[in-house]
């Protein structure tokens, strides 16, 4: 496994990872390169382990067997200081926004500043204002508790609160699901636009074929536990395989067989 | 012959079941004891989780307080006159109230408040995610969220039973003068000459136990939590039973070690 031809580190490489619950092998072998200052869209049926890859990644779960690299250092044989530095340059929104609902809007994006900066928290504020204006919201909103908002708010609030310590790194995990189709495509240019401006490397997750070819640099399907196909987005449509293509159809009939039992 | 076999193997899974169990709780204490001590400190949360246990259980732990005081006074009244002892009312109830009464009472009922209120928010933390994200925000949640209330709750029950002994004992005044004709003077005067500091001070030394347990119980059922709404209500019984029946085990144990003494 040499570095690839053009002869630079990509920023995320991931090898042979397998993580089983129980019985249930969930990844089952992944391999992927994520170039620096690429987006890369994961597309795959509900359960297939989308949100358990990337909880791998940010060190949530601890996988069974596999290599993990971020810049070529890998991830999982680090001691638990440097793993906990590494994850500091990545941010996360999460699939259902995870804000949390004892503290307010203000404060969720300024939590990592105050956790990681130690900075006073007047500034913090100030720097939040910051954010949320990034993301379209007014400062007012920052007084706002998380119970208060609209889905498409939540989104943009925990778009901010991941972006608030602009980090290298950034996952969105399903971020378009449960809007409406314009929320989603405003989510989707929000995404484009704070990836660009912070020159960050991106992991999208979505089930959205529109959302996705807005997003993605780059598209992996993820099916039984492997990446079965990658390509790019304008290929995503027509990709001559058989599972990709029944997915992005959303044909009833074709290899993929619903699990109905588990 | 394999009936027997297969209780003997049920028998065998649950106490292994049980020794793992108690493991990975003892682990999570240490976890959560060890981040008390090491830097970053959250005052904010454990001023908060200070409000939740001692404050807000006041009225609670208040009314259990004086209304076992007074039903002490009246059953003792009882007894006691068989022997023609009723003298000894006033000290039977501030003995049974310090050293017994007042904790594990105030215990059961903070376990049935802020245990459950914990589980609670800790299992929804859980379950929406806000526990991995504060990993992802550079912040260790068994120090954020475990270790306070841990603290915390070591530190609110022994003021809460402090309350409970003082209103304890108002409500064995209250029958005794009202009731049983007692003169209010004589009645102190009882309660105090029979009292010794190591009554007091077991008490209040059950009670930090007995409230680090509550926050123990609460944190690692709401922490371990999972599957949605259901999960969490389990968790939440899960910590309120585990709670309460580990108030009267180490009331048991911790009365054995005073009074060898
Ligand atoms: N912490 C966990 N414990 C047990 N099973 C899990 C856990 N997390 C995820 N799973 C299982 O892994 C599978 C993939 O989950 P997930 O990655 O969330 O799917 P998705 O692709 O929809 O994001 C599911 O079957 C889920 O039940
Ligand atoms: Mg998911």
């Amino acid at each position: 496994m040499s570095a690839p031809a053009n002869g630079t580190v990509p920023k995320l490489r991931i090898r042979g990872l397998k993580k089983a619950f129980g019985p249930k092998q969930v990844l089952d072998g992944i391999d992927l390169d994520i170039p620096a200052g690429t987006s890369l869209v994961v597309i795959g049926g509900s359960g297939s382990g989308k949100s358990v890859l990337i909880k791998c990644v940010l060190g949530l779960i601890e996988p069974d067997e596999g290599i993990i690299e971020l810049d070529g250092k890998n991830l999982l044989a680090m001691d638990r200081e440097a793993r906990e530095r590494a994850v500091a340059t990545m941010g996360m929104l999460f699939q259902n926004g995870a804000l949390f609902d004892s503290l307010p809007v203000w404060e969720n994006v300024a939590f990592g500043l105050l956790a990681r900066h130690r900075v006073r928290r007047a500034e913090a504020r100030q720097r939040a204002d910051a954010v949320l204006a990034q993301v379209g919201l007014a400062p007012s909103v920052g007084d706002l508790w998380p119970s208060e908002l609209s889905g498409g708010m939540q989104k943009r609030v925990g778009l901010a609160r991941a972006i608030a310590a602009s980090p290298d790194l950034l996952f969105f995990d399903e971020p378009t699901t449960g809007l409406d189709p314009i929320m989603g495509a405003v989510i989707d240019g929000l995404i484009v636009d704070v990836v660009r401006r912070l020159g960050s490397t991106a992991i999208a997750i979505t089930h959205d074929m529109a959302s996705a070819s807005r997003i993605a640099d780059s598209v992996a399907m993820l099916h039984k536990g492997q990446i079965i196909w990658q390509g790019g987005p304008e290929a995503l449509m027509s990709s001559g395989n058989a599972i990709v293509d029944q997915f992005t159809h959303g044909r009833r009939e074709g290899p993929i067989t619903m699990e109905l039992r588990r | 012959m394999d009936r027997l076999l297969d209780a003997i193997a049920a028998i065998g899974r649950g106490t292994l079941g049980a020794a793992r169990m108690c493991g990975r709780i003892t682990l999570f204490a240490l976890d959560g004891v060890s981040q008390i001590v090491r830097p970053p400190f959250y005052p904010r949360m454990v001023g908060r989780a200070l409000a939740e246990i001692g404050y807000f259980s006041l009225p609670v732990v208040a009314l259990t307080a004086i209304f076992t005081g007074m039903v002490l006074a009246l059953q003792s009244a009882t007894g006691l006159a068989r022997f023609s002892a009723e003298s000894q009312i006033a000290s039977l109830v501030v003995l049974s109230v310090t050293r017994e009464l007042g904790p594990v009472l105030a215990g059961l009922m903070v376990a049935g408040r802020a245990g459950a209120a914990m589980a609670a928010e800790l299992g929804t933390m859980r379950v929406t995610d806000q526990i991995d994200a504060l990993t992802t925000l550079s912040t260790n949640p068994m120090k954020y969220l475990v270790a306070p209330r841990l603290l915390a709750g070591a530190i609110a029950l022994p003021l809460l039973v402090v309350v409970a002994d003082i209103l304890g004992v108002l409500g064995g005044y209250i029958i005794a003068t009202l009731k049983l004709g007692f003169n209010g003077h004589v009645y102190l005067n009882n309660t105090l000459d029979f009292l010794e500091t190591q009554d007091v001070v077991s008490g209040l030394v059950k009670a930090a136990v007995f409230g680090f347990l509550v926050a123990l119980m609460g944190c690692y059922n709401g922490y371990n939590s999972k599957g949605g709404a259901q999960g969490v209500g389990s968790a939440t019984t899960a910590a309120v039973v585990s709670a309460s029946i580990l108030i009267l085990a180490f009331d048991y144990v911790l009365t054995e070690i005073f009074f060898i003494r």
